[in-house]
């Protein structure tokens, strides 16, 4: 048995021996092998193979894998990018994605210990455009979840395919739980009632921060005021943050609901079962 | 073969723990690990057919066009500005000079050409003011126009790239600059120049040569466009000669080049791609032996920066 050392950085990338015959067409099927073991040393070492290197530790369509060296660098680096350029929504994405490990798996563990996350971490349903019958939904009548929901995708002007795919998370159920909570965001700017502008954007990210505890959450809902006027900071700190702080501890978890499910539901009732309390009658 | 020799040398390596023999087996399995079949070529560490090279390298290239140029500052930290000033050294233009400039994307070649020829323009007219000589009325006229009508002495500097995108981007920054006069953009394949024989005095490809398919093919054609007695110049990166320096070098390389890709612009595997065809690039010997192949004499290469980038100069006599 190879002794393993463990260096910042990946040993493939510097000790090109270190080199295993896979592609992601040989791994077993997912449930069977746990994604967070990423370096097999019982995997015997072949250098016949020829190895393509990006596809060694590739455990999703799109996943970069990274060494904890370079996973601080893009922490850094894209937290200060998202501060200078706030319309590097990628940047978010990364840093949520480069520190979010612990509060991801403590999400996915909710998830499973409700009958509700359970299904949905089962069935991965995705929220795009081609997966909704946006027509339908605007068919439906006021006051109900799907049709706010397509309105605020009109009045914002939003999409739902625009979300970033995930890059950086070396686990295959934590990238979905990360995606989940990426689609279910626009859904949240519904719950809450918040436009998409920047003052909207960091109360849905008090809200969020305290319901996932992701880092880049906080980081955005501590930072991201900065850019605001005097008059917003106001309305902000006096009633809109509280009553999203509140919220956030009484409702129960976000991703733990199948929305799909529950377009018909009517925006009030579905506030009341997930614990959002009425929005303060503020214009954002 | 040779990859189950570099896989025998690893594990002989790694069982006695030799350091200093470790950078060797690396150099040795980085080599096995770019080995292609017949028809097959290398893009990065990935084996690809050679057509398919030729499109991801335009896709690279067309991703990467608009934040080309901070890339480059970021990445290298400004020093690919030296190398370049160093090229042009090298070079030596006097005014008159035809230079093509293969490969030359956003310009940055074919701008210093134009500075290095007026100033030498400039230096020329004060050489002969010192020597009391007197100035011919064009001489005269010419140094007191601000508007050059043209390069002094006639000359003049092609650009010519696979990609229309980084072309635009190159076209934009002369504009802005206020370089118009003796510069021409062309949109060309290094493996199939759309010019004729005997045209040109200087042929340069900066950082362009390790993305063509057919290397052997873009010399052939940089020999054939070359007037006899015209100089080619290749300023690509190469392999390090210093061992500790090779280390930090592979550590910066695949550490931290992949992420300001993704942070600067919002592209982890386009930069991915650069480094990996860095190390897949052939030796300064080797590659000193293309280009004698392909006719030139008098070939010679010039580390900088202890060989992550060599100059390879040859000429067509």
């Amino acid at each position: 048995m190879r002794p393993r050392v463990f260096l910042p950085w990946a040993p493939s990338q510097l000790n090109p021996g270190f080199a295993a015959p896979l592609t992601i067409k040989d791994l077993p099927a997912p449930h069977l092998w746990r994604g967070d073991q990423l370096h097999h040393t019982d995997l015997t070492v072949t250098a016949e193979e020829h190895v393509d290197e990006e596809k060694y530790y590739q455990l999703y369509p799109g996943h970069i894998p990274t060494s904890p060296l370079q996973k601080a660098l893009l922490s850094a680096g894209s937290a200060f990018m998202a501060l200078y350029n706030p319309y590097r929504h990628d940047m978010v994405a990364v840093l949520g994605e480069t520190t979010g490990s612990s509060a991801l798996r403590s999400l996915r563990d909710k998830m499973r210990h409700d009958p509700e996350g359970y299904q949905i971490l089962q069935e991965r349903p995705r929220i795009r455009l081609s997966t909704l019958d946006v027509t339908g939904l605007r068919g439906l009548s006021d006051g109900t979840f799907g049709r706010e929901y397509v309105r605020f995708l009109d009045s914002n002007r939003v999409s739902p395919d625009t979300r970033m795919p995930v890059k950086f998370v070396d686990d295959e159920e934590l990238a979905y739980v990360i995606q989940r909570y990426r689609e279910v965001h626009d859904l949240m700017h519904t719950l809450l009632g918040m436009p998409t502008n920047m003052l909207g954007e960091v109360v849905v990210k008090w809200f969020e921060a305290v319901q996932t505890g992701l880092p880049m959450c906080i980081l955005g809902a501590v930072f991201g005021p900065v850019r605001l006027n005097a008059w917003k900071l106001q309305i902000l700190t006096t009633e809109l943050i509280p009553w999203a702080v509140q919220s956030g501890r009484n409702a129960s978890c976000v991703l733990n609901f199948y929305y799909e499910n529950r377009w018909e539901q009517t925006v009030e009732s579905l506030r009341e079962e997930i614990g959002i309390l009425h929005p303060p009658a503020i214009c954002v | 073969m040779a990859a189950s020799i570099g896989a025998v040398v690893y594990r002989a390596l790694h069982s006695r723990r030799h350091r200093k023999l470790l950078s060797v087996g690396r150099g040795l399995f980085s080599g096995a690990r770019c080995l292609v079949a017949e028809g097959e070529t290398h893009f990065g560490f990935q084996k690809v057919s050679e057509t398919e090279k030729g499109e991801k390298v335009y896709h690279v290239f067309e991703s990467v066009a608009k934040k080309y140029d901070i890339m480059n500052d970021s990445m290298t930290l400004g020093i690919h500005r030296l190398w370049k000033d160093i090229l042009l050294h090298q070079m030596n233009p006097y005014p008159g000079t035809q230079l093509l400039d293969v490969a030359g994307g956003t310009g940055d070649i074919a701008f210093r050409f134009i500075n290095y020829v007026r100033s030498q323009w400039e230096h020329q007219i004060k050489q002969k003011l010192k020597s009391h000589q007197n100035l011919s009325w064009e001489e005269i006229s010419k140094s007191y126009q601000e508007e050059e009508l043209k390069l002094p002495g006639g000359s003049q500097v092609v650009v010519c790239d696979i990609n229309k995108e980084m072309l635009k981007v190159g076209k934009q920054k002369a504009q802005h600059l206020g370089y118009s006069e003796g510069l021409s953009w062309v949109v060309g394949n290094a493996e199939e120049l759309p010019f004729n024989d005997n045209k040109f005095d200087v042929y340069t490809i900066a950082f362009g040569i390790r993305n063509v398919t057919h290397i052997d093919q873009a010399l052939q054609e940089a020999y054939r466009v070359l007037k006899p007695g015209g100089r080619f110049l290749c300023l690509e990166f190469s392999q390090v000669n210093n061992p500790l320096i090779s280390r930090l070098y592979d550590l910066y390389s695949f550490q931290v080049i992949p992420v300001l890709g993704e942070i600067i612009a919002g592209d982890w595997k386009s930069y991915q791609y650069l480094v990996e065809s860095i190390r897949c690039f052939p030796a300064q010997d080797e590659f000193k032996g293309m280009v004698e192949d392909a006719g030139f004499l008098k070939v010679e290469y010039r580390n900088l920066s202890s060989g992550i980038v060599a100059i390879h100069s040859g000429f067509k006599l």
